[in-house]
């Protein structure tokens, strides 16, 4: 019976376990997810009940929990929805940059490498896009596309650096994320005279009065979401990560550049180049990043303030958060971007004088942290469903007697139960 | 010249004591890019062990109790990059990162429920820690620095256990084949170096101002320390000298305005930049012939062939 070749039960197999691998992921990222949340609302309900022991009151306990359901855990769990539809049109522009910088660190991923430089890149990529709208007075598609060419140059930096001289790309991106905070607040700023830079808000200048026509038109969706900056920015983000899953997915490009991250050597052997393809991944990286930061500098959301030079934006560093909750596939992206961007808005709207809205970034960085073992969620959930199928269908075959098994059940199983246990 | 004199020694010490941690866990064979996050809160526990300190408390009591307190809780939050990394084997550089991510909103978070208003700033007084030699004024941190620097040097190749650890860095199969429980020598090097980076916070954040603003972090003065690990070679008396050549830069930004730099009218920034750009140009150099402890990044397998 073993001999039989069957190519449809092997493709249904081969189908049946690429659907078991995914639902096994999303299982694990959602283990995640809820170990962040329980976590922070753990955190809050330890500052409720700090800010209510003093007042002398019976059952401190009891209205801690109330407080720190009603006043913060309420909001991060309604996200946008909790100030509809200002919130949904908040979370839509945040989720923005959010799915570009997560594809940015997913598309390097893929290679094997971790690109930890997208928030450099997304500093260049909204600086490349300020410049053009300022100190050029393009429209907004040129200072679009000037915000895709500075992030990838950003990008291609520690790419080269990795394939020419073998350094470690965490390392480099580390130091080029600095470097490029310090040059781009240095141009930006340039004494105070800079061309870029409004005096009297400290920051650069509000793109929506000063340069109309460098603003990514909205077709109405800010009237919709009463928030001025809900532009179309957010299909352009969808569209990207469409096109960075045909890229990876469908393209012999793709195919190396996946050949590549999971293992060097044997993409070399096999005849891959694989210096150009770590250039190349870590180009797009770059592209993308800035292209998020250009989409949502362009959109209006915030005005970049040069002065403050201690901190790099935190949207680089959420987008490897997004990309380890969509286990780097650029569609899954799409929604692990929109879960964090859910989580930050709400976390906004929390009453800041009990809660500080860093707890939402406590949420994301736990959510880094246990997606840092996921793979140990995902093999422990896929081992059950495993067991459980194998259960099933040995419980059918026994109630309806061997004669009804159809051929290819049995090496449909065996195979993947011995696999299991290897 | 004084000033710069003052704060090279202060931020040498600084990159000395968390690259001196980093090397630590990475010859046992972990990466700890959580450097960073581990300076914050080491720094934050510390400030806040200031801050509570009875009014009565000697100067002494002040610096012990502080330093305690930041090496501590360092410790603490390294164990759980020693727990993720070594017990579960997860990705020692994305734990790393989860980790850095996280001490900055945890920090944020703390120092406002401790500050009570609604900011993050936190003051505190640090008499105790300074001191002259001379005419320089000079941090307690550039004598514990110089101590801990040997204590390193010694435990590294003098002792068992420094030998044990770097085997596991190494070749941690043929380490386990002798004996060594490697698991066990990765705790301890990740937990030295959350003790070395957490004091490495409060050297950082204590001396030189009263008041400190814990939404910036230690701005990148972890990753630095990193590249100052690596140009030092993993070798504690080599990290020392790269931390001094690499404070000098650092220093410039601090006192570009103060000194004979100012008639240059360099923005701030520039200065800052440079360390950055010199650890990437040192790199490229020395990358070729760079001698990472083998194992380093490899979760530890007992059944691995």
């Amino acid at each position: 019976m073993l001999e039989v070749k069957n190519p449809v039960t092997k493709e249904k197999r081969l189908k049946d376990r690429g659907m078991r691998d995914a639902l096994s992921t999303i299982g694990a990222s959602l283990v995640c997810v809820i170990i962040g949340l329980v976590l922070g609302f753990i955190v809050l309900l330890v500052l409720a009940y700090l800010t209510l022991s003093g007042d002398g009151m019976p059952n401190t306990f009891g209205r801690a929990i109330k407080t720190a359901y009603n006043s913060g855990f309420k909001q991060i769990l309604l996200g946008g929805f909790f100030m509809s539809p200002l919130g949904v049109g908040r979370e839509i522009s945040l989720a923005t940059p959010l799915i570009m910088c997560g594809l940015s660190v997913g598309c390097a991923f893929k290679t094997g490498l971790f690109n930890i430089g997208a928030a450099g890149q997304y500093t260049l990529g909204a600086f490349g896009g300020i410049l053009f709208a300022t100190i050029f007075r393009m429209p907004w598609y040129v200072c679009l596309l000037a915000a895709t060419v500075f992030g990838a140059a950003w990008g291609a930096i520690p790419g080269i650096l990795k394939a020419l001289l073998n350094i470690n790309e965490v390392i480099s991106s580390i130091m080029t994320n600095w470097i490029g905070l310090y040059a781009v607040n240095t141009i930006m700023y340039g004494g105070g005279a800079s061309a870029m830079y409004d005096p009297n808000k400290t920051k650069t200048w509000q793109l929506r009065e000063a340069f109309p026509s460098s603003i990514i038109p909205d077709f109405g969706m800010g009237k919709m979401f009463m928030n001025r900056s809900t532009t179309i920015a957010i299909f352009f983000a969808i569209l990207a990560a469409i096109l960075i899953y045909i890229l990876i997915f469908k393209t012999n490009f793709g195919f190396e550049l996946r050949a590549c991250g999971s293992n060097r050597n044997a993409a070399k052997y096999a005849g891959i180049n694989e210096k150009k393809s770590i250039i190349l991944s870590m180009v797009i990286a770059g592209a993308l990043a800035g292209f998020g930061g250009g989409l949502y500098y362009l959109s209006g959301v915030a005005e970049w303030n040069p002065m403050d030079s201690a901190a790099l934006p935190a949207m680089g560093f959420n987008g490897i958060a997004v990309a380890l909750l969509a286990a780097s596939h650029p569609l899954g992206i799409i929604f692990s971007a929109f879960l964090i961007a859910h989580i930050n808005t709400g976390g906004g709207f929390m009453n800041a004088t009990v809660f500080p809205p860093e707890i939402a970034s406590i949420i994301s960085g736990v959510i880094v942290y246990f997606c840092a073992f996921a793979l140990l969620f995902k093999n422990g959930l896929a081992s059950l469903g495993a067991k459980k199928k194998a259960e099933t269908i040995a419980a059918v075959a026994a109630d309806s007697g061997e004669a009804s098994v159809p051929p290819g059940a049995q090496t449909q199983i065996a195979p993947d139960a011995d696999e299991k246990e290897a | 010249m004084l000033l710069l004199v003052k704060y090279t020694l202060l931020y040498a010490m600084v990159l000395m004591l968390v690259a001196l941690g980093g090397m630590f866990s990475e010859r046992s064979g972990i990466i700890n890019i959580a450097l960073e996050g581990i300076m914050v809160i080491g720094g934050l526990c510390g400030v806040i062990m200031i801050m509570i300190m009875p009014a009565g408390a000697s100067n002494f009591q002040i610096v012990l109790y502080s330093c305690l307190a930041a090496a501590g809780s360092g410790a603490i939050y390294a164990a759980l990059l020693a727990f993720a990394s070594i017990n579960l084997k997860a990705d020692q550089t994305i734990g790393g990162t989860a980790l850095n991510l996280l001490a900055t909103a945890i920090a944020m978070v703390v120092a406002k429920r401790v500050n009570g208003v609604q900011g993050s700033k936190l003051s505190y007084s640090n008499e105790a820690f300074l001191g002259n030699i001379g005419p320089v004024s000079v941090s307690v941190f550039l004598y514990i620095g110089l101590v801990l620097l040997l204590i390193s040097f010694i435990v590294l190749y003098k002792t068992r256990f420094g030998l044990r650890l770097r085997a596991c860095g190494e070749h941690p199969q043929a380490a386990d084949s002798v004996g060594v429980n490697v698991y066990r020598m990765r705790w301890w090097g990740v937990l030295i170096s959350g003790a070395l980076g957490g004091l490495g916070g409060l050297a950082y954040i204590v001396p030189p101002v009263q008041t400190w603003n814990f939404e910036v972090g230690v701005s990148g003065m972890g990753f630095l320390a990193l590249a100052v690990m690596i140009f030092g070679q993993w070798h504690p008396l080599r990290i020392f000298l790269a931390a001094m050549f690499f404070s000098v830069f650092r220093t410039l930004a601090n006192i570009s305005d103060s000194t004979f730099l100012s008639v240059l009218q360099w923005p701030k920034e520039i200065y800052s930049m440079m360390p950055f750009v010199a650890s990437i140009v040192i790199l490229s150099f020395t990358s070729k012939k760079s001698r990472a402890p083998k194992a380093e990044g490899i979760p530890y397998d007992k059944g691995a062939r």
